[in-house]
């Protein structure tokens, strides 16, 4: 499980100089592919107290039925449930914004909780904003058959963004990311192959065993332009690198074009990364390396998704009184994931050791939401 | 000879905000008034947070990367 990508989105979302705007979001999604199922709701709202202060608060839930390829391949198919609570504040004084955030998350056997702050300040004519973040996560490792195992995961981000306008149809965003992880890293249902003359496959399987830290470093670039006939083009890049060797490149184009009422978005996303060094789709023999893992996230993989996305606004400040309500959209997008593994084999096709196939993944992601401001 | 180069290096950042500040506050090229596209909804970075930070989720979870997709700021200074 991953909470970064929240914890990251908790920190980047300071607004320098002026506070977000109230709002409030309904939100649906469906994740459907590779055996995997996991759909529920996500809920935010935000509100302004007084002049300088910005309160927000989130509920997230994951249902999730898994028959995943590492599941039917060595465990039984699942389901589980993951919560997840935030609560966080903006304060503004002057052209700086300070923000801290709480964030807790709850499964059967895993418990998050991550506290993150970051600063804001808007510079040389509003045309700059800095912002320097913070995030600490304390998480907790269990097994479900196993009520006395329980392993500690310490993870701190430090981030370091940069928006700066270039002309008046161009806005940029630079931002550098550290995150260091000490503690239990390994899942521990997961295992890894090895070569196994005794057996009748010609493999067995043991636990897989990670490093007890891992530090990496992301530096990621975006910049998007006004066209000329009111639409609106993005293109960004991020480079990856830590210390288990992973090194990523992950490049986007989107196309945004409004339509009367509605906005019509396109984006693809490309995604290529190397391998872990202590990864292996078949190890020689038990025991082989200091450290093993055969996780697919960790293999050398390429990744293409497309997404369309349709908003509608069915209302807007067209002069009638809505009441408190300002405007309000409904938007519907869905993203379709291709990934390609270039070393993790497909242990289902049942094919003589050596010889199966590379596995694929397919995945379709789904969002529905209704938007609100106030 | 290298601890000659890094001490070098490492004098730059101060060179570089001396000679900013010998320039003088710098004026915003970009002005207020010249902000209206910019403050345009389709300009937001990031204009849908709950799904954005959804789908950053999805891909922390399916790929070995993850870090430096953060919007930082997100204003454009246009209020």
């Amino acid at each position: 499980m991953t909470l970064s990508a929240l914890l990251l989105a908790m920190v980047g979302s300071a607004f320098a100089g002026v506070l977000p705007e109230d709002r409030a979001d309904v939100l649906y999604h469906l994740y459907d592919g590779g055996g995997v199922q996991i759909d529920g709701p996500s809920i935010l709202v935000r509100k302004k107290v007084g002049k300088s202060v910005s309160l927000v608060g989130n509920y997230y839930l994951d249902m999730v039925s898994s028959a995943s390829i590492d599941v039917i391949t060595t465990a039984s198919p699942y389901t589980e449930e993951r919560e997840q609570w935030s609560l966080g504040m903006d304060y503004l004084r002057g052209n700086t914004t300070m923000s801290v955030n709480f964030v807790s998350s709850v499964e059967s056997d895993y418990d998050a909780e991550t506290v993150s702050f970051s600063v804001s300040q808007d510079m040389f004519g509003d045309l700059t904003t800095l912002t320097l973040g913070y995030a600490k996560g304390t998480d907790l490792v269990r097994r479900s058959d196993d009520p006395d195992f329980e392993r500690d995961l310490d993870k701190q981000v430090y981030s370091v963004g940069l928006t700066q306008i270039l002309t008046k149809n161009l806005i940029s965003t630079l931002n550098f990311e550290t995150m260091t992880d000490e503690g239990y890293l390994n899942n521990p249902y997961r295992s890894v192959r090895y070569a196994d003359s005794g057996s009748a496959l010609g493999y067995s399987f043991e636990p897989e065993l990670y490093p007890n830290t891992r530090t990496s470093n992301a530096v990621g670039i975006r910049a998007r332009y006004f066209l000329p006939y009111r639409a609106a083009i993005e293109g960004e890049y991020r480079y990856f690198i830590d210390t288990w060797d992973i090194e990523g490149h992950t490049a986007s184009l989107s196309y945004i074009h409004p339509w009367g009422d509605f906005t019509f978005t396109g984006k693809f996303r490309y995604h290529n990364q190397t391998a872990a060094h202590f990864y292996r789709d078949l190890f020689p023999g038990s025991q082989a390396t200091n450290f093993r893992g055969r996780d697919k996230e960790i293999s050398p993989l390429t990744s293409y998704t497309f997404m369309l996305k349709a908003a509608y606004e069915f209302l807007n400040d067209d002069g009638n009184d809505w009441g408190f309500l300002k405007r309000g959209s409904v938007s519907a997008s869905v993203n379709v994931l291709h990934v390609d593994y270039d070393d993790f084999s497909d242990l289902t096709a049942l094919a003589p050791i050596g010889s199966e196939p590379l596995y694929q993944l397919d995945a379709n992601i789904f969002q529905l939401f209704f938007s609100f401001w106030y | 000879m290298k601890r000659t180069l890094r001490y070098r290096l490492s004098l730059l950042p101060l060179l570089a905000i001396l000679g900013l500040s010998a320039c003088g506050p710098i004026e915003p090229w970009v002005k207020p008034y010249e902000r209206d596209r910019l403050a345009d909804p389709i300009m937001a970075l990031d204009g849908d947070p709950v799904s954005s930070s959804y789908l950053q989720h999805v891909f922390e979870a399916r790929e070995g990367a993850r870090g430096g997709e953060g919007s930082a700021g997100g204003g454009c200074g246009c209020n």
